[in-house]
């Protein structure tokens, strides 16, 4: 649950309450982008990349970043498969 | 990806090992880092064997889930056990022990407690079940307090009436505060975490530089990272300094993230205390929920039993918890205490010192592997 974990926008789902679909890895889940909103509809667009924590996108970071992130990630082993996994359950709405 | 190369250069790792050793002088010099995703780095791409002798690492309670007392535990598993309840949490907390086991053994027993990813997760179970008590047990520094404040926002908006919170959310800025003000303490300087610096900012720690004169430097995760972090801390204690600055820009701002702290002081207040594992006592090092969120407020419709439980006799996870000991040199660990049959909370979570030693330690086979035995796992 420390783990922050990049993913791509690839839909705004409802701007109001800032709702958005991510790609994490591969996956594809609901996340809620409303902490990066400074007003309801602000926030990231379609192709930016996020940093979720727990269902939440709590920083905007760079393709780069999220590449190094990945990187790192995937070097840290079961922990990161365990996230992943929890992830992939997820269905908030 | 060429760049991300950059970030793992040997020669640039070199460059910035001699430079460590140039700055580090005669003197001694003792760094805590507070990060689980640190101790991971330093300990899975072995950061002390670039150091030399007289730069020491030391680890601070950077782990959420190994800072949580028994007695919460068990708290939480009072509540499972009332009629009609759901409890939810991270799959992190399933199998830290409390007073009379895990959250594991309390299903085993009977109990309905689901692990989600998300409180958003969470409240979808109260919706799906509204005959239920739905129960967050809610856990983590400001990385994962800011989710859960705004699903309580969202719970209200709602207007959800069969859903709380169980918060046993703590604050990194009275942790330092703690261990600087301990008695003995003598470190030279702080590697500041990196992601929960996303939520309040490098900002949050200019405490450290100014009320207690010690260099603080929010470090990014990689190795370069890490070593550079070290350099800047070096730096700064010759040249007679102590600030607080910020390796990791290209994630963590200097104000943090507003939003997130906006939700949280919205819905959450400091408590006056909060016990931790390790360090006790700690005054305003928590977040409870506001009056004016009562109804969601697990505290409030449960009565706890609010027990003190003393760690397992053999445990040494205060000890490593405050850097006054290395996951090796504790009594039990490797032989006793396993990540598969873990006695301390350092050794359940994977961000734990214990565990991170454990996986990583045989890479780590520098100047420690005399006094370090790592066991296979």
């Amino acid at each position: 649950m420390c783990l922050g974990i990049p993913g791509r926008i690839v839909a705004i789902e409802d701007p109001e309450i800032g709702l958005a679909t991510a790609d994490v890895g591969g996956v594809r889940r609901k996340v809620s982008i409303q902490l990066l909103q400074e007003e309801p509809g602000g926030g990231p667009g379609i192709d930016d990349w996020v940093l979720i924590h727990v269902g939440f996108a709590l920083a905007q970071i760079d393709e780069q970043e999220a590449a190094e992130t990945f990187r790192r990630l995937e070097a840290i082993g079961d922990p990161y498969r365990e996230e992943l996994d929890e992830l992939a359950s997820s269905d908030i709405e | 990806m060429r760049f991300v190369d950059e970030y793992r250069s040997p020669d640039i790792a070199r460059g910035l090992a001699a430079e460590i050793a140039e700055l580090a002088g005669d003197g001694h010099h003792k760094i805590m880092e507070i990060c689980g995703g640190h101790t991971h780095a330093i300990y899975r791409h072995g950061i002390p064997d670039y150091l030399p002798d007289n730069v020491e690492l030391v680890h601070g309670p950077g782990c959420p889930v190994c800072v949580v007392p028994a007695g919460r535990i068990d708290d939480a598993i009072a509540i499972a056990f009332e009629p009609g309840v759901i409890l939810t949490t991270f799959g992190d907390l399933m199998r830290v022990p409390g007073g009379q086991g895990s959250f594991l053994d309390a299903n085993s027993r009977g109990a309905d407690i689901r692990m989600v990813y998300s409180p958003l997760d969470a409240l979808k179970v109260a919706r799906r079940n509204p005959d239920r008590r739905v129960v967050f047990a809610a856990i983590g520094f400001e990385t994962t307090a800011p989710a859960t404040a705004a699903t309580v926002l969202r719970a209200a908006a709602e207007g959800i009436d069969n859903f709380s919170v169980l918060s046993n959310h703590v604050l990194v800025g009275p942790a330092i505060q703690a261990i600087l003000d301990a008695p003995g303490q003598d470190l030279d300087g702080f590697l500041g975490p990196g992601h929960v610096s996303t939520v309040i900012g490098a900002s949050a720690y200019e405490f450290v530089a100014r009320d207690h004169g010690k260099p603080l430097v929010v470090s990014g995760f990689e190795p370069l990272d890490v070593l550079q972090a070290i350099a800047w801390l070096l730096r700064q204690r010759q040249e007679g300094r102590a600030e607080v600055t910020n390796q990791y820009t290209r994630v963590v701002p200097w104000e943090g993230n507003r939003a997130a702290l906006r939700a949280i002081d919205a819905t959450m207040e400091p408590r006056a205390t909060f016990e931790w594992r390790g360090l006790g006592e700690i005054p305003w090092s928590a977040l409870a929920l506001r009056e004016e969120y009562a109804a969601f407020d697990a505290e409030r419709h449960f009565t706890l039993p609010g027990r003190r439980v003393a760690d397992h006799r053999a445990c040494q996870c205060a000890e490593v918890l405050t850097g006054r000991l290395k996951p090796w040199q504790c009594a039990v660990f490797g032989t006793v205490c396993t990540p598969e049959n873990p006695i301390g909370t350092c050794m359940v979570s994977s961000e734990g010192a214990c565990a991170a030693y454990y996986h990583y330690g045989r890479l780590q086979l520098g100047r420690d592997a005399h006094a370090a035995p790592v066991p296979s796992p």
